[in-house]
């Protein structure tokens, strides 16, 4: 069974207002209204690269997730993202940002993602992560 | 209305503390700074809202990484007189340790200034300066006056 990702919104998600819109297979689409509080340029009213950038990294996570062939409920990790700004957001619209788990292995796992805000044609911006697997699931010593 | 020229007409263009006033996101993320002479440190409280993972606790991958995106972006905004803010072309973000929910704090180098485009590395840490959390290596394309 597939693991609801919704179930862990956590609460920086729910602060920024992140919704699950859908999963399907090693794919996921996370959406973000647009809100005053995530703004990054007062002159423009454009939202944050900060937002575009916890927003690909959830959605990356959830990616992970929402794959069913992997170790239900395994903790993770982000081990590095890259991310590259292809033009500014449209203000006063939603953010989509659409995520796929395309490779992993029992220690790794690869996920791309794509933030756009209707046409994937015309991104924002794109990621690449690593997850580190099997990570400890409490405290840091 | 440009609020950098406004802060710079002013004669607050060096106080990045005003800087983040004008820009929702980071009073959201609660960021502050502290200067001493030259040198800016970035300071983000804990607070729940940062929370990524609530088992651990740690704080989530997202508001570190846009941490460090503002701890770069503070200190182009102090070493060069840019008119609009600098804008991210690329970041790339190494996460060394969980962000523990206690405050985080953050330095940035400009390591290449460029007529068009600026390198800046960053790093963010916590209880020990020698132990960092995160750190990034960003590009940002400047606006020439």
């Amino acid at each position: 069974m597939v693991e609801d990702p919704l179930r862990n919104m956590p609460p920086h998600g729910q602060a920024i207002g992140m919704e699950l819109v859908g999963y399907e297979g090693h794919k996921v689409t996370v959406k973000v209204p647009y809100g005053e509080h995530l703004v990054g340029d007062p002159d423009t009213g454009v939202i944050h690269g900060g937002v575009i950038t916890a927003t690909l990294d959830n959605a990356s996570g959830w990616a992970i997730r929402a794959r069913t062939d992997k170790p239900e409920g395994v903790s993770m990790a982000t081990l590095d993202i890259r991310i590259d700004y292809m033009r500014p957001a449209e203000p006063y619209q939603d953010l989509l940002v659409e995520s796929e788990c395309f490779k992993f292995t029992r220690n790794v796992a690869f996920v791309r993602a794509l933030a756009h805000q209707g046409d994937p044609e015309d991104p924002i911006a794109t990621s690449i992560a690593a997850f580190m697997l099997g990570t400890p699931s409490g405290p840091r010593e | 209305m440009k609020f950098l020229q406004e802060l710079r007409d002013q004669g607050r263009g060096q106080d990045m503390q005003a800087v983040l006033k004008y820009i929702p996101y980071a009073q959201f993320l609660g960021i502050e700074v502290d200067r001493k002479g030259s040198e800016i440190t970035t300071i983000m409280p804990f607070k729940e809202s940062l929370v990524g993972n609530v088992n651990l606790p740690a704080i989530h991958g997202g508001a570190i990484g846009a941490m460090l995106e503002i701890t770069s972006v503070i200190q182009l905004l102090f070493d060069t007189s840019c008119e609009r803010l600098p804008k991210t072309v690329d970041i790339s973000i190494d996460y060394l340790r969980s962000g523990r929910p206690q405050a985080t704090y953050g330095r940035a180098i400009v390591t290449r200034q460029g007529r068009r485009v600026a390198n800046v590395r960053a790093e963010i840490w916590q209880e020990e300066k020698g132990k960092p959390i995160a750190a990034s290596h960003g590009h940002f394309l400047m606006t020439p006056i």
